[in-house]
């Protein structure tokens, strides 16, 4: 951390903002001051408003009220050329990356130079440059969907330095890294500033806020509950109460068991992504009754693809066995029928209907069953019925049956589709990345439900990009890469660094 | 200079009351009878008279309302069938087409003859035709239906390709070999062909004659009830409306997806190839070159305007049949294609509304 | 049948198809996909005529066609982009708009002779042996502006920092869009300049290429198989430009079918029943089709696909990631 004069102007003072976005108030009278020179890390669950609030200072997102202050100067940010302009860049959790495009241009992307005719080989080279320079290499004329994760954060953080960013955004950016992928980030974060630049931190993570921020401020619902502070004297539980608003306990209940009979069986799976590159290579695993198996591993590594050919959504070759029968390569509805349930990742795009109401969700898994239908008809009374009862079980919070998914909160959302998928009490539950995006609250909700089902006997696939996530829940962690179990560890006095390694192929073990 | 109030535009949050769809496409369709009288009136046309000629030769007599039950029976048969597509957002444009193969297949019956027609009872003849005209264009939608399905092909393209396909097909046929002496159609149907119409009972009821309203809206209204029971009562509706929402969701459900697309574009193409076989059997009781002016296109908007619930489909149908009729009497002709091109396009602008808000505030000195 | 006449009126009449087609690449390269074509293409070309005929003057014409599509699709662009509607619908309503209003301000105009945009021949290039007499003598001047557009907009698309920003904007937009450019913008730009396009094309069949007014019968269609041309072509300029004239060819190739009485050493079926054409003229929509399937096939054999997100209204910032 490097010392400054005291009467230099901070980088970045934001004042009483006020953000409303039709039903919610995003941010209520937000005060938050960057100072240059530091890591300013900002914390807050899902939903407290922290990218919405640095969205604004991206100029992506216009206050109803308030005012920003650069370096001193008093601003209006109109749009985001108005904040490259004044030295804001940021680096965005979803990637804003062409993927038909090479890194390069990526980078030169809305900027006025080149004029007009595109002479590549020359920028290429300037962006070499600006790679050594901060240590961050990647192939400049490499399209985006060739690279991995890691890669495309790099080039989101060369767009800013490009564009001779000063004042840096980070939006979660350690959600999508391994942990000594994590490491090499924050030593480059220490470089940056090392070179002048100011840096806000956006996490949720206490852990890595801790290790590398000069000072943090909390948001929760939209407010500021810590302003600023410094580190010194902060610990988990403090920070923990900060973004909740109440104590938070982090252990979850989970009885010791011992498991049962084989539920699921992979074989030998190999599969294709939907670019037709391999995504699976002879992957094998199994889950008993009664035992959470963990999938830890980097995005893009195959999981979503795993979960699909055992639920019968991609073809593979290899055998997959769900008590005792092969589903492999057959319609969803086999899998179904042998007592399969899949929680997807994407909640809004594959496990609902947005215009369909809460009952039309609940029922997609048996609307053509007894008895919410008989023959050709549906018995609307009987689907009803069904809904009020797991909207009662579940604590789905909405207005009623009737509310459509797409009004629902992301919370809630995850809710319906847990309850249509567990309630059928299924023997097999493939969860994606149930937790997501939800607050701490749903997230305690949804791990309850997947344990309880656990004590159920039932089998669980937890796959999750939360290794904090699969070490408190699983009974069995294996990791993956590219298409492959590379190692499996017993999540009690599991060595993190080891599995870091294991996610990004470093090393391949069985313990 | 600055105003003292601002508008502000945000999406709504609540549910709209029930009364709005209907209240802003009404508007729309007020407002491009509007913007047709204007352009009427540059080219030198006396809007208001046009109009009050329109209301006359629409409603003036029972003969007009006959009449224009008569041309709104292939527009519902059409709107429903469409409106089903669209519901699963499959955009059959083909309606025309299929129309027209419809007529065609149906037509063979007669033309062939595929069954004695001195000794054939009336009903079996038309049962045969109605069956041929919705298997005709079953087939007809099959072809667009399976190519979306299995290659991803743009049904809208493939099906306007088939239209004009389907138009030359006919046309072969009619100038061939079953013109009527070289006369670009083919002779009159024998009467067994005949629809029953209202006309038929004239001996016994003085007041019905004169009067063409056939059997086929009888078609019409029966295929809307059904249509209604299965989106709204069936579990097949459950899942055209399930697809229709969220493809991906329907597949990870296990529905079989192509199979639906195909379905649904089979009874679509069946639902227009009735119409077909309604007007050559009801109306011009012979296959010739033009049966349909654009009942196909008109169609389409039908089912969007009643906004795919059938028995909207009924209402909006009559009107566009009112429009058809009234707008065979004025000039120019394309008038008609214009104003429900027209009321089309102001619809799907209207339906913003549907979905934003619109405020007028105060400006005060928080936000000014 | 002589090839070469087959060949020069292909190159005639595809340029009709090459104006649109790449106006709709254009456009959709930049995500939005706009079916009004038939429709502005019709307007224009009644727009071109009534204007050439009532000021004398082909080249008000011309403008007065582009402006016709031009205008019309800026409907589309309102409607799209701010109002977020459904694009397929908007531009199937627009087409009808389009077709009917052509026809209402077209009453009148059968059978009437406007000053038609010239023929000549093309400077130096007219001289080269072989080649200069099939390609560029005694055209239309349209053709040969048909022949250096296809290559300027393969250049503006893939070569120019501007061409770099329209495939991302329909590409990714958010990742435009977070780095300043304006992506409302660029739409409302693009979808204009299709339209401008559509209108040119039109302009082209009735005051150029296939001169006169006969109503719908003016563009029969061609709108549409523009449309298709653009799937066919994979959004390449180079490659619409192939399908464009090869089309043209092919209609040149029908009516010329009917002619001869023999037909490679055979009674000409085409000649001895007239009623055969029919099926002839079927033969441009069946193409269509399979040239279709075609290239949905190859595309989903290489993986290339439409602009990533043509179709897709942009709202930005869509909370609740």
């Amino acid at each position: 951390m490097t010392t400054m004069p005291p009467d230099m102007p901070n980088a970045v003072e934001m004042r009483n903002i006020v953000l409303r976005f039709p039903g919610v108030l995003a941010n209520d009278h937000v005060d938050f001051t960057l100072k240059r020179g530091e890591i300013h890390a900002l914390l807050g669950e899902n939903g407290a408003g922290k990218s919405t609030l640095m969205n604004i200072l991206a100029g992506l997102y216009k206050p109803n009220s308030g005012s920003i202050t650069i370096n001193g100067e008093q601003v209006n940010l109109n749009s985001p050329r108005d904040a490259i302009a004044r030295g804001i860049g940021m680096v965005h959790q979803h990637f804003m990356l062409v993927p038909t495009h090479t890194v390069t241009e990526n980078i030169l992307l809305g900027l006025r130079q080149p004029r007009f005719f595109m002479n590549l080989p020359r920028y290429d080279r300037h962006v070499q440059a600006l790679q050594e320079q901060f240590g961050l290499k990647v192939d400049p004329t490499a399209k985006i969907w060739q690279l991995s994760v890691g890669e495309q954060q790099r080039v989101e953080i060369l767009k800013t330095l490009y564009r001779g960013a000063q004042i840096v955004i980070l939006d979660e950016p350690t959600a999508v890294l391994a942990p000594h992928e994590i490491e090499d980030l924050m030593h480059t974060m220490r470089s940056m500033v090392a070179q002048g630049k100011s840096i806000v931190f956006i996490s949720h993570k206490l852990n890595e806020v801790t290790a590398v921020a000069d000072r943090l401020s909390v948001l929760r619902k939209g407010r500021v509950t810590a302003d600023g502070i410094s580190l010194a004297g902060v610990t988990k539980e403090m920070l923990a109460e900060l973004m909740v608003g109440r104590k938070v306990i982090f252990q979850v209940e989970k009885k010791v068991q011992p498991p049962g009979e084989l539920v699921l069986k992979v074989e030998k799976v190999s599969a294709l992504n939907n670019k037709g590159l391999p995504a699976l290579k002879e992957i094998s695993l199994h889950v008993r009754q009664g035992e959470i198996l963990g999938i830890a591993g980097i995005a893009g590594n195959g999981q979503s693809e795993l979960a699909e050919v055992i639920t019968g959504l991609r073809p593979c070759q290899g055998r997959i066995l769900i008590q005792d029968e092969d589903v492999a390569n057959q319609s969803p509805k086999r899998s179904i029928s042998q007592g399969a349930a899949h929680i997807p990742e994407d909640r809004t795009g594959v496990g609902s209907a947005p215009h369909m109401d809460i009952t039309g969700n609940l029922m997609m898994k048996n609307f053509d069953q007894q008895p919410i239908s008989h023959g050709w008809r549906i018995d609307f009374a009987s689907a009803r019925n069904q809904a009020t009862r797991l909207k009662g079980t579940y604590d789905i919070q909405a207005p009623s049956i009737h509310t459509a998914a797409a009004k629902l909160s992301g919370g809630n959302l995850q809710k319906v589709i847990l309850a249509r998928e567990i309630s059928g009490g299924p023997r097999l539950i493939i969860a994606m990345q149930p937790t997501r995006g939800l607050d701490v609250g749903a997230i305690e909700s949804i791990q309850k439900l997947l344990l309880e089902q656990r004590s159920n006997q039932a089998a669980i696939l937890l796959i999750s990009e939360e290794l904090d996530e699969l070490l408190e829940l699983s009974d069995r962690v294996a990791v993956i890469y590219e298409g492959r179990i590379v190692g499996e560890v017993d999540p009690q006095g599991a060595d993190i660094n080891s599995i870091g390694l294991m996610m990004t192929g470093a090393q391949g073990a069985k313990t | 200079m600055k105003l003292p109030f601002r508008v502000e535009i945000e999406q709504r949050t609540r549910d709209i009351p029930k009364w709005m769809p209907f209240v802003t496409s009404l508007s729309a369709v007020i407002l491009a009878f509007i913007i047709s009288g204007i352009i009427l009136a540059v080219i030198g046309g006396n809007p208001f008279q046009v109009y009050a000629y329109f209301f006359t030769a629409a409603f003036g007599s029972w003969g007009a309302l006959s009449d224009v039950i008569v041309k709104a029976t292939p527009l519902l048969l059409i709107g429903l069938g469409c409106g089903l597509a669209f519901k699963m957002k499959l955009w059959n444009i083909g309606a025309e087409g299929q129309f027209y193969i419809g007529a065609f297949c149906a037509s063979l019956v007669v033309l062939v003859p595929l069954v004695p027609l001195e000794t054939t009872p009336k009903f079996l003849v038309l049962l045969l035709m109605g069956l041929l005209g919705m298997i005709g264009g079953a087939i007809y939608g099959l072809i667009p239906g399976i190519l979306k399905a299995k290659f991803n092909v743009s049904e809208i393209i493939t099906t306007l390709m088939l239209n004009y396909i389907a138009v030359n097909w006919n046309n072969y046929w009619i100038f061939g070999k079953f013109s009527d002496a070289g006369f670009q159609m083919t002779p009159t149907f024998d009467k067994v062909a005949w629809l029953p119409r209202l006309s038929d009972l004239a001996k016994q009821y003085r007041v019905f004659s004169g009067i063409t309203l056939h059997l086929g809206v009888v078609f019409g209204l029966v295929a809307a009830i059904i249509i209604w029971l299965i989106v709204r009562y069936s579990r097949w509706g459950y899942e055209i409306n399930l697809i229709g929402d969220n493809p991906r969701a329907a597949r990870y459900a296990g529905i079989n997806i192509t199979r639906n697309i195909v379905l649904v574009f089979m009874v679509s193409g069946a639902l227009a190839g009735l119409a077909g076989m309604s007007e050559v059997t009801g109306v011009v009781h012979r296959l010739q070159e033009r049966i349909s002016t654009n009942y196909g296109f008109s169609g389409v908007i039908v089912a969007w305007l009643a906004k795919l619930n059938p028995f909207a489909t009924i209402l909006v149908s009559f009107l566009f049949g009112a429009l058809i009729v009234a707008g065979r009497e004025i000039q120019p002709s394309g008038l008609s294609f214009f104003i429900q091109g027209t009321i089309l396009f102001l619809v799907i602008s209207s339906d913003v509304l549907l979905r934003y808000r619109i405020r007028i505030l105060r400006q005060t000195r928080e936000t000014a | 049948m002589n090839l070469e006449v087959i060949l020069r009126a292909g190159l005639s009449t595809g340029t009709i198809l090459i104006f649109a087609a790449i106006g709709e690449i254009l456009t959709e390269r930049a995500g939005i996909q706009n079916l009004g074509v038939e429709g502005m293409m019709l307007l224009g070309a009644m727009a071109a005529f009534k204007t050439s005929l009532a000021t004398g003057s082909p080249w008000l014409g011309l403008l007065a066609g582009i402006a016709a599509g031009g205008i019309l699709s800026l409907a589309h662009g309102l409607v799209t982009i701010h109002f977020q509607a459904d694009q397929v619908v908007s531009g199937l309503s627009l087409s009808f708009l389009g077709t009917g209003l052509a026809l209402v301000l077209g009453e009148g105009l059968t059978g009437q002779n406007a000053p038609l945009i010239p023929t000549a021949d093309f400077p130096l290039l007219s001289r080269i042996p072989y080649i200069g007499p099939i390609f560029f003598t005694n055209f239309n001047i349209l053709v040969y502006v048909g022949y250096l557009f296809i290559p300027l907009a393969w250049f503006f698309i893939y070569r120019t920092r501007p061409g770099m920003h329209l495939r991302a904007v329909g590409e990714k937009p958010s990742a435009a869009d977070t780095l300043g450019v304006n992506v409302y913008a660029v739409r409302y730009f693009y979808t204009f300049i299709g339209g401008c396009l559509a209108g040119l094309a039109g302009a082209t069949i009735s005051i150029a290429v296939s001169p006169g007014w006969y109503s719908n019968l003016t563009t029969s269609g061609q709108g549409w198989i523009a449309v298709a041309l653009v799937i066919f072509a994979q959004w390449n300029p180079l490659r619409a430009a192939l399908g464009g004239y090869l089309f043209g060819m092919l209609r040149r190739f029908m009516l010329d079918l009917q002619g001869p009485m023999v037909l490679l050493g055979m009674r000409n079926p085409f000649f001895y029943d007239h009623n055969l054409v029919f099926f002839l003229q079927m033969t441009p929509f069946i193409l269509t089709i399979v040239a279709l399937v075609w290239g949905s096939r190859a595309a989903m054999r290489k993986r290339l696909g439409a602009p990533a997100a043509l179709g897709v209204p942009y709202v930005r910032g869509e909370r609740g990631l």
